[in-house]
């Protein structure tokens, strides 16, 4: 059969995304769907447009991609810049106080997913009125959860506003260290609501646990497939959400592998473009760009780690593998399951920091021989997040790749999106059951497009459905 | 003999400056602040920027070079020239380049600081996004002219207080820029790191290499009280 005979379904804009997508679905002579695509339309820039500045606003102006994760650039940003200024190893306080801001980073994050974006669907129901899918409609029927949303994020902004001076945006990593350390004060002020916050983020785990195994034989199809993973990981195996080496798994948990020297990615893994999306398509090289993708973010790093040195959420990651009897586990909606092990798991992590002394030290900075070319590599709340420069003698940036976690997650994204069009659509008509499953797939990876091409406000998303002709039959906006 | 005393008003309340003293040099004397910007307390002024202009009894006139004179009725405050002023800032906002939220000189800033003073949230006229150079030749300094107002404290510096001429105006107009003093690039002036005109750029422009964003958010110059807040705890 030729693609002459194919019809074509456009999805755009999603909703409750940021950034801004579309999704064209094709169908065959049989209406049934042949191809669907996710189209990243976005255009941002910023590899380029940093060519020229000085290496260490860098990390201050990355950070510019997102206002959900800019913690994650500014890290990622100044992990290189460590290494540019010859700094390899940092003072304990300053190696402390940047963890501080990313597991505070990553509660907000996290938090902000679950809660606002993605607690509607899982609550009322993929099929719910959208009038009342959303976190309004969240707040006014379950206002306790609601509130624990508002204030497990609000926590998290003061993490970060205390170690970056600002909740959005802020400037505490630069080349070498950081710029301030933690005041008793500050410090105090969040040991205060310390326990609060691990009593609602076990219970965060438990409502993400409970959806899962009470809707088991819904969520196991949605979205899924198998596929391997790739995440940081520490020396001894543990999970790593600031620092570590890269480690690659196949779906049944084999290495690809293992203790990866993310200076040396480009070894491992490379980017395919392709003429539709302004997103490339990252693959691991020894498989090919046709099977050598993988997924990233909080169900990568739980399949990839072989555990978590935090207690409470390493007992929840065990309960979690045992429902794939300690396999991989590939199942796309388990994200938010694990997004939540994450949220226990930097708690716990924040805890143990809050009560560091090592946080109030005044070994800020250090600096070390200069170098033209580093790699700065975090896993950033939605997956691993690579940030490659060179500089040049006079201290200006020449080359910039950023590799987003969305990037990452482009292949799986579309595949997910491919799946739900598969099992969802009926007929020549794009329903509002359809739409929003297919944004439930996108938002169990990523609320954020917007970065992953380097736009700016929210993510409308368009669906269009082209008929085998390529005539457009049906097509259906959000916004 | 002892120094002359004159006695004026601004905006109403009572000064008392001596005989000599520009408007701006009282008026800073008594606790009464003037916005400005290319107006440095080291450099002679020169008036070229506008922000100080007040009115002396009844004209426009730069306080930073009028001289103060006996019984003379100054205006500054008034909602005419506070409009004034904001024009000004806002036309120097959009004439250059001025990215604020990654400026490393984000809250030590004078325009940025001006601009909060006086209210201005966001620039009124469209941007003009020139296209400007940038310097990196130097090993410690680094000069972006995206950010240059053109207020000439580095080329007063260097000569009046360095004793060198690393710095100079160039071309006129809308053309006007800021050069210097050699064939091609910063690093073949005798520019050196402890210079004055290092220390004297309002903006962003003229900056040390390696240390932006050493001062966090929060103890920077201007991050708790506005421009002005020292000179008016005199009063």
């Amino acid at each position: 059969m030729s693609d002459t005979n194919l019809k074509r379904v456009i999805i755009e804009p999603v909703t409750r995304v940021e950034g801004h997508g579309k999704v064209s679905i094709l169908l065959d002579e049989q209406n049934q769907v042949k191809q669907a695509r996710l189209h990243i339309v976005e255009f941002r820039g910023f590899e380029r447009f940093i060519q020229g500045r000085p290496y260490w606003e860098v990390p201050v102006l990355v950070q510019r991609l997102c206002g959900i994760c800019p913690v994650s650039h500014h890290l990622a940003a100044a992990k290189a810049m460590d290494l540019i200024v010859g700094a390899d190893q940092l003072t304990p306080t300053a190696e402390k106080i940047r963890r501080l801001m990313h597991y505070g980073q990553m509660f907000q994050s996290h938090a902000l997913h679950f809660f606002h974006l993605c607690s509607p669907d899982l609550l009322f129901g993929f099929d719910a009125d959208p009038a009342i899918r959303n976190v309004i409609g969240v707040a006014a029927k379950f206002p306790d959860l609601a509130v624990q949303g508002v204030m497990m994020r609000k926590y998290g902004q003061e993490i970060i506003k205390a170690t970056a001076g600002k909740k959005i945006h802020g400037t505490g990593a630069i080349p070498g260290g950081v710029n301030k350390n933690l005041s008793i004060e500050e410090r105090d002020a969040l040991l205060k609501d310390i326990d609060q916050m691990v009593e609602w983020s076990r219970g965060a785990v438990k409502i993400a646990k409970d959806y899962t195994m009470d809707n088991i034989e819904d969520v196991k199809p949605f979205g899924s497939f198998d596929s391997s993973h790739l995440s940081l990981i520490r020396e001894d195996g543990a999970m790593d959400l600031y620092h570590g080496n890269l480690r690659a798994i196949d779906k049944d948990g084999n290495k690809i592998f293992d203790q990866v020297d993310y200076q040396k990615y480009t070894d491992y893994l490379a980017e395919e473009v392709r003429d539709w999306s302004y997103m490339k398509f990252p693959f691991i090289k020894s498989i090919g760009p046709e099977n050598g993708w993988y997924r990233v973010g909080p169900l990568s790093r739980v399949n990839t780690c072989d555990f978590i040195d935090t207690p409470e959420a390493e007992a929840e990651r065990k309960e979690f593998m045992a429902l794939t009897d300690d396999k991989p586990n590939n199942i796309t909606l388990a994200y938010h399951w694990t997004r939540m092990i994450e949220v226990l798991h930097s708690i716990e992590k924040i805890k143990e920091l809050l009560n560091d002394s090592d946080l109030q030290g005044t070994d800020l900075v250090v600096t070390g021989e200069r170098r033209e070319e580093a790699v700065g590599l975090i896993e950033a709340p939605r997956g691993t997040l690579f940030h490659h420069y060179k500089v040049n003698k006079n201290d200006q940036v020449e080359m910039a790749n950023l590799i987003v976690s969305t990037t990452n997650n482009n292949e799986p994204m579309n595949r997910a999106v491919q799946k739900v069009a598969q099992d969802h659509l009926s007929g020549v008509e794009i329903t509002e059951g359809l739409l929003n499953r297919i944004e439930v797939a996108i938002r169990a990876y990523d609320p954020c497009l917007s970065c992953a091409t380097h736009a700016l406000g929210k993510m409308p998303l368009s669906v269009s459905l082209y008929d085998h002709d390529g005539n457009v039959i049906d097509k259906k906006f959000k916004q | 003999m002892a120094e002359q005393t004159i006695t004026f008003t601004i905006d109403g309340v009572e000064v008392k400056g001596k005989a000599g003293q520009t408007i701006m040099q009282a008026a800073d004397e008594a606790g009464v602040y003037i916005p400005r910007l290319c107006a440095f307390k080291d450099l002679t002024p020169h008036g070229s920027c506008r922000v100080c202009v007040v009115l002396v009894n009844g004209r426009p006139q730069a306080s930073c070079t009028q001289p103060a004179t006996e019984g003379m009725v100054v205006e500054s405050e008034t909602e005419e020239i506070q409009k004034h002023r904001r024009n000004i800032i806002d036309m120097l906002f959009v004439e250059g380049n001025h990215f604020c939220m990654f400026c490393e000189k984000s809250g030590n800033c004078e325009l940025q600081a001006q601009a909060y003073r006086l209210g201005i949230c966001a620039p009124k006229y469209p941007y003009q996004f020139p296209v400007r150079d940038l310097d990196a030749s130097h090993p410690d300094i680094f000069i972006d002219h995206n950010r240059c107002i053109l207020c000439g404290r580095c080329v007063q510096a260097s000569r009046d207080l360095d004793g060198k001429t690393v710095f100079e105006f160039v071309n006129r107009g809308t053309e006007k820029k800021i050069a210097v003093n050699a064939e091609a690039k910063l690093a073949d002036t005798d520019i050196d790191i402890s210079d004055k005109a290092c220390d004297v750029c309002p903006v962003g422009a003229i900056i040390k290499k390696h240390i932006g964003f050493a001062t966090p958010v929060g103890r920077r110059l201007y991050d708790t009280e506005p421009i002005g807040s020292d000179i008016e705890k005199k009063n």
